[in-house]
């Protein structure tokens, strides 16, 4: 009791050392576990792959990265990957928009709280379960398909499934069925981070731009809009970054067509080519950067 | 009591609109589930009148300024502005502009660009709405801040800025919404002077919604005292402290002591409560004798709360009523006694003020 009494006020004194202390293991965990092993990942990038031996050469060159970029194969994954992350992110910042203001300034203390469990409910769920669940879903005799035929609407469904590039035999193999699962499955990292932005707004903002002559329109997009920016680019850095780097959803679910995590797996694994691999997954972490640039650009982190 | 026009007693015919009201809310009533926030309201508001709401907190008076606004809407009754019914109105289609408590000023906006945010969402071009909007915060004194954000101001300063945002679209009334709860006492008085004059050298309506007796008393031209989800009494400042109706009236603006019926019959001769301020009471020796006409009684010092200008004694009657008498600082007149001692009180029977209820 007294040697615990004498330590605490030890530490009471010394706000740095107990700082320290605390800080310690999981900045070691972070420093060495995590970056460490991002540096080791960056490294290998810069190195190469012996043709003949299938080798790794630990000497510094670009030769990886020349690999990368001058396969037209290899540009259409990276592009084919992006073009996704971004039509998912803005599906989903519009699915969960209306649901997070919903949780934020509508819904009462019981509808509050079970939007919050039934937002996170699905993340409970095995994601493999989820994804295969998905295809079975988006079958060509699967219940979707049922039910758009329930709706008549089967006529539309077909039509885009004609459609070129997206379109496929049945959603289950086309790039539509495997962005409509890339969309469920991030929607609670944007509706989650955009509802507690929402939150943030008081009332009275929102009163005061309609006693000022605002129309519920220009509250929304002078207001409204701006304070949940913040909100919306956390959420977007989720789907954005967890859309580039998904390997499984690809692979389940969709068109035949490679995406970055699918090539990151299969180089480091049957290919062996742990260079190429490494360098596949810089792609998305200077995407990100860069789309983490472009927002701030834009003023997304001013609300903050 | 005098009768003030505009004003309709419970149990009138239904008021006829005025010609030149800024403002009228006839029979108006508000329900939250079962509770009545306001109980069949009528108020006639005339142009270019300084209009307090005062009451405590649940009295009414905000969800009154709510409806004017347009922020909520009443369950019976309906508001003029301008003799034109605006019952259904958003408020974003009234010329009516508010100053918020909490100021609820746009953080992600400069100060100049908050101030012309009225302008800019009925198009003006962004040159002229920054001129106008340069030219409010001069109005307040504030031009040389018109770049920082909110975040960088002091309360007094959000303060000023709500209200140059507020007049930017030069509305017809102006509702205040406890504008200056959130600041300090000196602050407080400064801003009340300047919100007076401001209020007088642009002829706009203001309606002010205040718990603060003397905030009320000091700026408005009219005030409605609120109590319940009713208007117990409408009047001048002067007639609301020296007139009060009813013992919450005199009690709430007036601070003043009530008698009730059954002591005022034993002290007067006649069984009706009567108010009478502390300032009007005269605290005496224990023995000294009662000047003519006046009205006493006997009573033990409780204690001598000290204001700086004036000190107010709290003396407990026999019956175990509690009377305060308020005594100017330096004054040497009457008893000098100390807590604990016995004290005679005495006033004039012309400063009692009978009261309607109670």
């Amino acid at each position: 009791m007294t040697a615990f009494r004498g330590l605490s006020s030890f530490l009471y004194g010394r706000r740095g050392f107990y700082l320290a202390l605390l800080l310690l293991p999981p900045l070691l965990w972070l420093g060495i576990v995590y970056l460490g092993s991002l540096l080791a990942l960056l490294l290998q990038s810069f190195y190469a792959i012996d043709e003949f031996t299938a080798r790794i050469v630990p000497t510094l060159t670009l030769a990886t990265y020349y690999q990368l970029l001058s396969h037209p194969a290899n540009v259409d994954i990276i592009l084919r990957t992006l073009a996704m992350a971004v039509a998912v992110t803005l599906a989903a910042a519009v699915v969960a928009f209306p649901v997070a203001n919903y949780m934020a300034r509508y819904a009462g203390p019981r509808m509050k709280a079970l939007f919050y469990v039934g937002v996170m409910m699905p993340m409970w769920t095995s994601y493999l379960v989820k994804v295969y669940a998905w295809r079975l879903v988006l079958a060509k005799q699967g219940v979707f398909s049922w039910f758009v035929d329930q709706l008549g609407m089967t006529p539309a469904l077909e039509q885009a499934l004609a459609t070129p590039v997206i379109g496929g035999p049945s959603l289950a193999s086309s790039y539509l069925g495997m962005f409509v699962v890339f969309v469920y499955m991030w929607l609670p990292f944007m509706i989650l981070p955009l509802a507690a932005a929402l939150e943030r707004v008081p009332e009275s903002l929102l009163q005061a731009s309609a006693d000022l002559g605002a129309s519920p329109r220009q509250t929304f997009r002078h207001v409204i809009l701006p304070l949940a920016l913040p909100g919306l680019a956390a959420g977007s850095v989720f789907t954005f970054s967890l859309t580039l780097g998904d390997y499984i959803i690809p692979s389940v679910v969709g068109a035949p067509g490679y995406f970055i995590g699918m090539m990151v797996y299969q180089q480091q694994g049957t290919a062996g080519n742990l260079p190429l691999a490494a360098a596949f997954s810089v792609v998305p972490i200077l995407l990100i950067g860069a789309y983490l640039a472009l927002a701030k650009r834009l003023g997304a982190f001013d609300a903050l | 009591m005098t009768d003030v026009p505009g004003v309709a007693g419970r149990g009138d015919a239904r008021p006829v609109p005025s010609p030149t009201a800024a403002i009228e809310l006839l029979e108006v009533s508000r329900a939250f589930g079962a509770l009545l926030a306001l109980d069949g309201v009528s108020l006639t508001i005339t142009t270019g009148e300084f209009f307090a709401l005062l009451g405590p907190s649940g009295s009414g008076k905000t969800t009154c300024l709510r409806l004017i606004a347009g922020f909520d809407h009443p369950t019976q009754g309906r508001v003029l502005l301008d003799g034109m019914d605006v019952t259904g109105v958003p408020p974003f289609e009234r010329n009516v502009n508010t100053v918020f408590q909490d100021y609820a000023l746009f953080p992600h906006m400069t100060v100049a660009d908050n101030v012309a945010y009225g302008p800019r969402v009925r198009g003006a071009p962004a040159e002229a709405r920054r001129r106008q909007a340069l030219e409010m915060l001069d109005l307040v004194r504030l031009s040389s801040l018109a770049d920082r954000t909110p975040a960088q101001l002091s309360g007094g300063q959000k303060q000023r800025v709500a209200l140059a945002r507020a007049l930017i679209n030069r509305p017809r009334v102006l509702l205040l919404d406890e504008p200056l709860g959130a600041l300090d006492l000196r602050l407080r008085e400064e801003m009340q002077t300047e919100l007076k004059s401001l209020q007088q050298r642009l002829g706009i309506t203001f309606v002010y919604v205040t718990h603060d007796q003397g905030e009320a008393l000091s700026m408005a031209d009219r005030i409605a005292v609120f109590r319940d989800g009713r208007i117990e009494q409408l009047d001048t400042p002067r007639a609301l402290y020296v007139r009060p109706r009813t013992a919450f009236v005199a009690r709430f603006v007036g601070s003043a002591n009530v008698v009730a019926a059954g002591i005022a019959a034993r002290l007067t001769g006649t069984s009706q409560a009567f108010a009478i301020r502390p300032e009007m009471i005269e605290v005496l020796g224990a023995d000294a004798s009662l000047p003519a006409g006046a009205v006493g009684c006997d009573g033990v010092l409780e204690d001598i709360q000290y204001h700086g200008a004036t000190s107010r004694w709290h003396v407990r009657l026999p019956d175990g009523s509690l009377l305060t008498a308020a005594r100017v600082e330096g004054s040497t007149t009457g008893a000098s006694a100390s807590p604990g001692g016995r004290v005679r009180l005495a006033w004039s029977r012309d400063s009692l003020v009978w009261l309607a209820d109670g």
